[in-house]
């Protein structure tokens, strides 16, 4: 199943991502005409700053949802095809214990409807073979979609190249074992 | 494969372009996608270094800058410099002919003459020169200082060019308005000033300020330099000319001229017939020049030059591998043409000391050796022929053939044939009878956005079904041209049949053959002076005012900041102004009320957004149908 990540050290904070979504969840699905509408589209993800970093915070879609399991009447529920999580407008009381048990502060009351909204993972379009819509707004790919054994070979790849470019220049003197460079990058 | 496709010329070499993997605008628009939401909304302000700051257009967000701007004092600003840009092109553009003019009468520029002393005359007596006693020389300095005056007087007056080309209804209702400008240099410094941080916070005041700079563009930009190469280069007569990238010719030294300034393109023409024997023993049979953008319009006008590219193609025509030199000086020229020169024997070459870019050559042309620089750049031509000579080229073979020319002067000169004491005469009456059921002036660029679309070529022919007749410049005269809607055949193919009549009518009268096209092309983007001129004699003849006419402008597919400072001297001359895409000003409430709805009121302009042609074109219609309702006709 595929996820969305965040890599924050790409995060620009041009908050691309919040405009395409609240496109996406706008009734006509145009900038120009969604920044007209009544009720105003809301959006489900929020650039967040956080020392000298920004942070695009949004539903992680949980295996195990804290949400889900608080929820007192049921109305978050998982998507059995894309794992994702979602709420039940219909069935939500706006009790807000979804919002209280939320790791990532990824619930967001619907001032209109008096109901949780959070991040529907762009089902419509993920559905429709497309990348959610934050994704494909950010310039800078801080935000990705793709599997999570993916992501990691990845980050493996990446870790093991950087060990391997400093013990291929340190030479034939071999003073810095693999072992001493991963202590020099902060402990093993 | 790029998801856009474009007509069959351009596709063509996108299609070589990919298949030799070189990337191409198409491709950087793509990587571009999606585009910044506050960047198109316009509420975005860096103008100081408390941000950048955005206002959120869903309100969820910040609705204030930390100056405590508001999303419409950021868009307004953010206009208002949009049209600097716009002015300060064509001012600087019609500052260097000047110039050159200037030099030339000092005996500093000795590649330079006075070709159309009539015009001269006009002019000088128009500005209310006094003539008798004087010599040309005299005459014409004193036409150059009248003009250098617009770019340094201080006691407030308005503009020489103002009072000499204005329409007088319109200069009184801009007297009223507040809105005469004095000089170009001190109005877009003002302009800048303004918009720095902590200056003009009210979005009314500085709307207003955009149609100041609408008037410094359209005066000290666009009629000083149509007067002014005019009066240097000849006015233009109306010819035919061939155009598309099939001007090209293989066995020739091909030199594409790009950009804006004829005190370049003219001497590189010159100098490419005088060096054709040298390009014969290169193993040439000669020297093929031929016009990209707008220099390309300028010697297209005067000359007959082909119309090779618009501005979207001037990097698309390199991937023919057949252009031996693109030469180019000013606005407009995208650096990516280096990148694709060095892909073939191309050889860019800069002129403009204020217009380098990486990979290019440049040769700093200047109108005292003017002589000596476009030999240079004429032999450089020629040695980069004889490196390509015996490669591969790949020349698309649409081309289509058409007339320009259209001057006022040569249009006046026509219509005299019927009625030599009224020359308007033919085309009022028919307004009044509805065979000419309007007129829409069609300027700016092509869009990448929109090329696909044949945004342009749609509404064109959509217009000519409707009787409405074209005039248009620019790069967009490109578009029409390669659409073969400049060609006499045109007229019976696309027009209703009451403009058809008449053109038949006119170009019989003409001496022609055939019917006159149903577009016409006035010249370069520094000729919307011309339709502006078109515009003020019809409006005089009528006895009313420019807003009160059926007419309305266009520019069909936006680029460049100078549309924007165009389409808003038009909108303080009272006219539609259809534009696409939208200008960035949706973000802010007041700005979009103003410019859609308000101005009307005011100046009788009207800023109208439509993106697909056809609704275009019905909106357009209903306001044509409006204002002839309104004269009763």
């Amino acid at each position: 199943m595929k996820e969305i990540f965040i890599d924050i050290e790409r995060c620009t904070a041009c908050k691309s991502c919040e405009i395409a979504c609240s496109v996406q969840h706008s009734k006509s699905k145009d900038l120009f005409t969604a920044i007209s509408e009544f009720p105003p589209p809301i959006r489900r993800i929020h650039v967040e700053k956080a020392l000298s970093y920004s942070y695009p915070s949004k539903c992680m879609h949980c295996a195990e949802a804290p949400c889900m399991m608080a929820c007192p009447v049921g109305a978050i529920y998982r998507d059995t095809d894309l794992g994702s999580v979602h709420v039940n407008k219909d069935r939500c009381m706006g009790c807000w214990m979804c919002a209280m048990v939320c790791p990532f502060g990824a619930i967001t009351a619907d001032p209109y409807m008096k109901v949780a909204r959070k991040c529907d993972f762009c089902r419509k379009r993920v559905k429709e073979g497309k990348k959610p819509a934050c994704v494909e707004a950010c310039p800078t790919h801080a935000l990705s979609y793709g599997e999570v054994d993916d992501l990691s070979k990845a980050q493996r790849l990446s870790a093991a190249e950087r060990v391997a470019r400093a013990v291929s220049a340190a030479g034939e003197e071999r003073k810095i074992t693999p072992l001493k460079m991963l202590r020099d990058m902060g402990g093993v | 494969m790029a998801i856009k496709t474009f007509d069959r010329a351009t596709q063509v070499l996108i299609d070589r372009a990919e298949a030799l993997g070189i990337e191409t605008g198409i491709h950087r628009l793509e990587s571009q996608q999606p585009q910044c939401g506050f960047g198109q909304l316009g509420t975005c302000c860096r103008m100081c270094y408390m941000g950048p700051c955005r206002i959120d257009p869903f309100g969820e967000g910040a609705t204030m800058g930390v100056c405590g701007a508001s999303a419409d004092t950021i868009v307004c600003r953010n206009l208002l410099r949009e049209e600097v840009g716009g002015a300060s092109s064509h001012v600087g553009h019609a500052r260097h002919v000047v110039l050159a003019f200037k030099k030339m009468l000092n005996g500093e520029a000795p590649g330079y003459r006075i070709s159309d002393r009539d015009k001269l005359m006009e002019v000088a007596r128009g500005l209310g020169i006094e003539i008798d006693g004087k010599s040309d020389m005299e005459i014409a300095g004193d036409v150059a200082d009248k003009a250098l005056e617009d770019l340094s007087r201080q006691n407030g007056e308005p503009m020489n060019w103002l009072r000499l080309r204005a329409p007088k209804r319109e200069f009184e209702m801009w007297r009223a308005l507040g809105l005469l400008v004095s000089n170009a240099h001190n109005e877009i410094e003002e302009a800048m000033h303004r918009t720095s941080m902590g200056n003009d916070a009210d979005p009314v005041n500085l709307l207003f300020a955009c149609l100041k700079i609408g008037l410094v563009d359209g005066y000290a930009g666009l009629h000083l330099a149509t007067d002014f190469q005019d009066i240097m280069f000849g006015t233009p007569r109306v010819r035919t000319v061939d155009a598309n990238m099939a001007v090209l010719e293989k066995d020739k030294v091909n030199i594409a001229i790009h950009g804006h300034n004829p005190v370049l393109s003219e001497k590189v023409l010159e100098f490419a017939s005088k060096l054709e024997d040298e390009a014969r023993q290169a193993g040439a049979q000669g020297i093929n020049v031929v016009g990209v953008c707008c220099t390309g319009n300028e010697l297209t006008m005067r000359h007959g030059v082909p119309m090779a590219a618009h501005n979207l193609q001037s990097e698309i025509i390199l991937l023919t591998g057949a252009v031996d030199a693109m030469v180019v000086d000013m606005q407009c020229i995208w650096p990516s043409t280096t990148k694709i020169s060095e892909c073939f024997h191309t050889k860019v070459i800069t002129t403009e000391p204020f217009v380098k870019i990486p990979g290019a050559s440049h040769v700093s042309f200047e109108p005292e050796h003017a002589d000596e620089e476009a030999e240079k750049i004429v032999r450089m031509a020629i040695d980069a022929y004889r490196a390509r000579k015996g490669e591969d080229v790949v020349i698309p073979k649409e081309k289509s053939v058409g007339f320009a020319g259209f001057s006022i002067e040569a249009i006046l000169d026509v219509l005299g044939k019927i009625d030599p004491s009224d020359p308007l005469k033919p085309v009022v009456d028919n307004i009044v009878n509805g065979n000419i059921y309007g007129a829409v002036g069609f300027a700016g660029c092509p869009s990448i956005k929109l090329r696909d679309t044949s945004m342009t070529e749609r509404m064109a022919r959509e217009l000519l079904k409707n009787n409405v007749l074209i005039v248009t410049t620019g790069c967009t005269a490109h578009i029409c041209a390669q659409a073969g809607l400049m060609d006499s055949s045109a007229t019976d193919k696309y027009c209703g049949e009451g403009l058809k009549a008449v053109l038949h009518v006119i170009g019989k009268a003409a001496g022609l053959d055939v019917p006159l096209p149903p577009v016409w092309h006035m010249g370069a983007c520094v000729d919307n002076s011309r339709i502006a001129s078109l515009l003020g004699a019809l409006a005089e003849r009528l006895g009313v005012k420019i807003s009160q006419l059926p007419v309305a402008g266009s520019a069909p597919e936006l680029v460049q900041e100078k549309a924007i400072s165009i389409g808003t001297w038009l909108l303080a001359l009272g006219l539609l102004v259809h534009v696409a895409p939208s200008p960035r000003i949706l973000g802010s409430p007041v700005a979009t009320k103003v410019l859609t709805q308000e101005l009307e009121g005011i100046t009788g302009g009207k800023a109208y957004v439509e993106l697909d042609p056809e609704k275009a074109v019905e909106g357009i219609m209903a306001h044509i149908g409006q204002k002839r309702k309104a004269l009763g006709i």
